[in-house]
């Protein structure tokens, strides 16, 4: 039966055209792929092919048309062995209209937040030993290779060196050039390389000597970690944690002093996490390792030489997604997390003296974020301040606020405040960086101003 | 390295079979007619955004997957319809991810430039140019690492090709020695910039040379020629050698998207590799110059092309829109 050509479309958005000129007569026979006519906009000229083959029967819109609407019947085409001048099908026009799904069109509300699915956090009553934050993760590390034989290790002067900052000691050794491997100063490609390691199905660590590297190869940790797994409908996960040192060392100014947590937490698709204690450091590297998603595992170069007591049991983890309270309070609210835990704990201790007991929570993950401990310290302290190292400017402190606003709103007795670093590049000398990253008075005095003191 | 490349070369050169020549013409086949009807849909409305489509370059990623074996995977860039189709994906999933519809591939949710299937060992369908690279070579290095007997063939075009990522790529797989082979398609476009305006120094065959990664020119409008050439390159980095470079000298007939004017180039080149150079014209002459197949049997097999690609598009507009409740899914997999 004889099929309408239309009039097509060179984009989404056009709706008319211009059919400049026809390339073929009626009565010619054309086949699959042969040029028709050309079509102009007023951006382009196009070329119309055609689709099927036959013998173009009629031509409905004669070449110099202007304003022809897309869709618009502008030829016929009939069968070789079909009579010339028959009506044609209508069956060649588009259903532009998709079937529709048949839900209301209401827009859907998000699922529940995640961590209010999770099972509360056994608390850990088995044997400790005294452990450095780079022992821990370290030991997280060799427990999961052990247990797992497609975990490896790549990165920067991980295996010979043994861990730029001796986080990866001894690996090399247990677990062979294979499994722990140097890489060149090449970031962006091997970002990209274990990213595909796990789409291939193994189960890839990948240590940036520091986050601030990771700039080089953030195209990979979102493009192709994060949105892949939604853009195969569920079908690519992709196991992978990206870790290293995040945050201000100490003297090394701006280009490698930056904490990177609310790049990486605005980001659906990824986890994030940045522990303080070495016990969290354990036992959140081993969730992260076992996690199925892409994990961006925040460190601290200050912290890995400091000293807690970490659980021996090689059984022992820390979900993601839970945060903890680490001092317990009534006055106040203070949520930190990394280093700034420890400027937290501190600000707490010269509140004390002065009569006013905070409660401080260790966020230890950042996305998905635990509200619901945040919301039920605040029911009862009805005030918070959060910490953090980076700066204010959609920081994991805004975005707190925000829910405490949006879910905690009435239980609030003041504003929301929020200590970060300076809005400036971290500098060198040694007294404007201290200027710059938040310190304990700063934490006193916020958590003063809320509890009107 | 080159030397020895060449030796296996002849050995590869043996008889391919009047059956195969016919599968690669029918495979190829199914890539021209998928797209011409994908281009059709596009005009009218069906598919939306981005649709870069694959016709002329046909002969490349049928050739590479004749000489391929099942357990080789296969990554490449946005102008992916005619990879996926070549590793055996269902027509009718493709073109309904095309129209976004929930039986498409990606169930609607990734388009054009966004479909996978770990089944075929299709790996994307990526958007980012030349991101696909050192994915590829992961897939490479995971092949390694798992002991499959597995070869990465990691396809991208002219344009990438200047991407630093894909020297890190180069050094990495070198040094690794990775199974994985480099599939350029050269089709002379980096969108609308020619090869001679964006590439410096000589052949693009030879960007692998610092790292001491052999490299061919292969006429990428011969299919059979291809296959030879995927054969020695598959066969090399299979054997621990590591990776090779294949340059295909390929050609695009359409623009680089659907909405481009194509005026970097002119009607009169475009029409001369469709005359001299189309591969699929070329193995029906070859075809019936050879008498593998009469006039009669090729009209089948358009027949049973066209039904196939007829069905998709069937499906492709009656499968339904995705459930507004697949908004809030695979974000995560739940751990």
């Amino acid at each position: 039966m004889p099929t309408e050509i239309l009039m097509p479309a060179l984009s989404p958005t056009m709706t008319e055209g211009k059919l400049a000129k026809w390339l073929k007569n009626a009565g010619d026979a054309v086949k699959a792929g042969d040029i028709l006519a050309e079509i102009e906009t007023d951006k382009a000229t196009m070329e119309v092919e055609a689709v099927d083959e036959g013998i173009l029967d009629k031509i409905l819109v004669e070449a110099g048309t202007e304003n022809v609407a897309v869709n618009a019947p502008i030829a016929i085409l009939r069968g070789e062995d079909e009579a010339a001048g028959a009506a044609p099908a209508k069956s060649a026009a588009p259903k532009a209209e998709a079937p529709k799904a048949d839900t209301p069109a209401a827009v859907p509300q998000a699922p529940t937040i995640v961590q209010q699915q999770l099972a509360a956090e056994p608390e850990y009553t088995g044997p400790t030993a005294t452990h450095t934050v780079r022992e821990a993760l370290r030991d997280a590390m060799a427990e999961e290779m052990r247990r797992d034989p497609k975990v490896f290790l790549m990165g920067e002067e991980v295996a010979e060196y043994q861990g730029a900052y001796k986080v990866s000691q001894g690996l090399l050794e247990e677990f062979g050039p294979k499994r722990v491997i140097d890489t060149p100063i090449t970031e962006h490609g091997f970002a990209g390389l274990a990213v595909g390691a796990a789409f291939g199905g193994l189960r890839p660590i990948v240590e940036f000597m520091t986050f601030n590297f990771a700039m080089q190869a953030i195209d990979h940790i979102i493009n192709s970690a994060a949105k892949t797994l939604y853009m195969s409908g569920g079908q690519m996960g992709c196991p992978i944690v990206f870790r290293g040192p995040n945050g201000a060392a100490s003297r090394v100014a701006a280009q490698h002093s930056q904490c990177y947590a609310s790049w990486y937490a605005h980001v659906p698709g990824l986890k994030v996490v940045s522990p303080y204690s070495a016990a969290d450091a354990k036992g959140l590297m081993k969730s992260a390792i076992r996690d199925p998603n892409p994990v961006i595992f925040l460190e601290n170069e200050i912290l890995y030489g400091q000293s807690f007591e970490v659980p021996t049991d090689p059984e022992f983890i820390v979900p993601i997604g839970k945060a903890r309270v680490v001092r317990p309070g009534k006055h106040v609210t203070i949520t930190a997390f990394s280093k700034m835990v420890a400027v937290a704990l501190a600000a707490a201790d010269i509140l004390a003296k002065d009569g006013i007991e905070a409660e401080v929570i260790d966020l230890r993950t950042i996305r998905p974020l635990d509200t619901a401990t945040i919301i039920g310290s605040v029911k009862k302290t009805n005030r918070l301040v959060t910490v953090e190292e980076g700066w204010a400017f959609s920081g994991i402190g805004s975005e707190i606020a925000s829910v405490m606003m949006e879910q905690a709103f009435d239980d609030l007795d003041a504003p929301v405040l929020r200590v970060s670093g300076a809005d400036v590049p971290l500098p060198y000398a040694a007294n404007l960086e201290k200027l710059a990253l938040p310190q304990p008075e700063w934490v006193v005095d916020a958590a003063k101003r809320v509890c009107y003191r | 390295m080159a030397k020895s490349a060449s030796r296996t070369a002849s050995k590869a050169g043996a008889q391919v079979t009047p059956q195969e020549l016919i599968q690669y013409y029918r495979d190829m086949l199914l890539i021209r007619r998928f797209e011409e009807k994908a281009g059709q849909l596009y005009g009218m409305g069906l598919i939306g955004g981005f649709c870069h489509l694959y016709i002329g370059q046909e002969a490349v990623v049928v050739g590479m997957q004749a000489a391929a074996e099942v357990q080789d995977s296969v990554i490449t860039s946005y102008r992916d319809h005619g990879h996926m189709l070549a590793c055996g994906m269902d027509p009718k999933g493709v073109m309904a991810e095309l129209t976004g519809r929930r039986g498409g591939y990606s169930k609607g949710k990734g388009g054009s430039m966004h479909m996978f299937s770990r089944e075929k060992k299709f790996y994307g369908g990526h958007g980012i140019v030349a991101a696909q690279v050192p994915i590829g070579t992961g897939l490479g290095f995971a092949h390694k690492y798992s002991e499959d007997n597995g070869v990465n063939m990691a396809y991208f075009g002219d344009g990438a090709l200047n991407q630093g990522q894909v020297y890190e790529s180069f050094n990495m797989a070198a040094l690794w020695k990775l199974p994985v082979v480099y599939v350029i398609e050269n089709n002379q476009y980096a969108m609308g910039t020619s090869v001679a305006r964006s590439a410096a120094g000589l052949k693009l065959c030879d960007r692998g040379a610092a790292y001491g990664i052999p490299g061919q020119q292969v006429d990428g409008m011969d299919v059979v020629k291809v296959k030879e050439a995927a054969a020695l390159a598959l066969a090399h980095a299979r054997s621990g050698e590591g990776p090779f470079i294949l340059e295909m000298n390929t050609y695009r007939y359409r623009g680089h998207s659907m909405s481009d004017p194509a005026k970097y180039r002119t009607k009169e080149e475009v029409a001369k590799m469709r005359q001299e150079h189309d591969p699929i014209d070329r193995l029906r002459e070859r075809l019936l110059a050879e008498k593998v197949i009469d006039e009669a049997g090729l009209k089948n097999l358009d027949r049973e092309i066209k039904d196939i690609v007829s069905m998709a598009t069937e499906f492709a507009q009656s499968s339904p829109e995705p459930d507004p409740s697949e908004l809030w899914t695979d974000v995560l997999v739940d751990a």
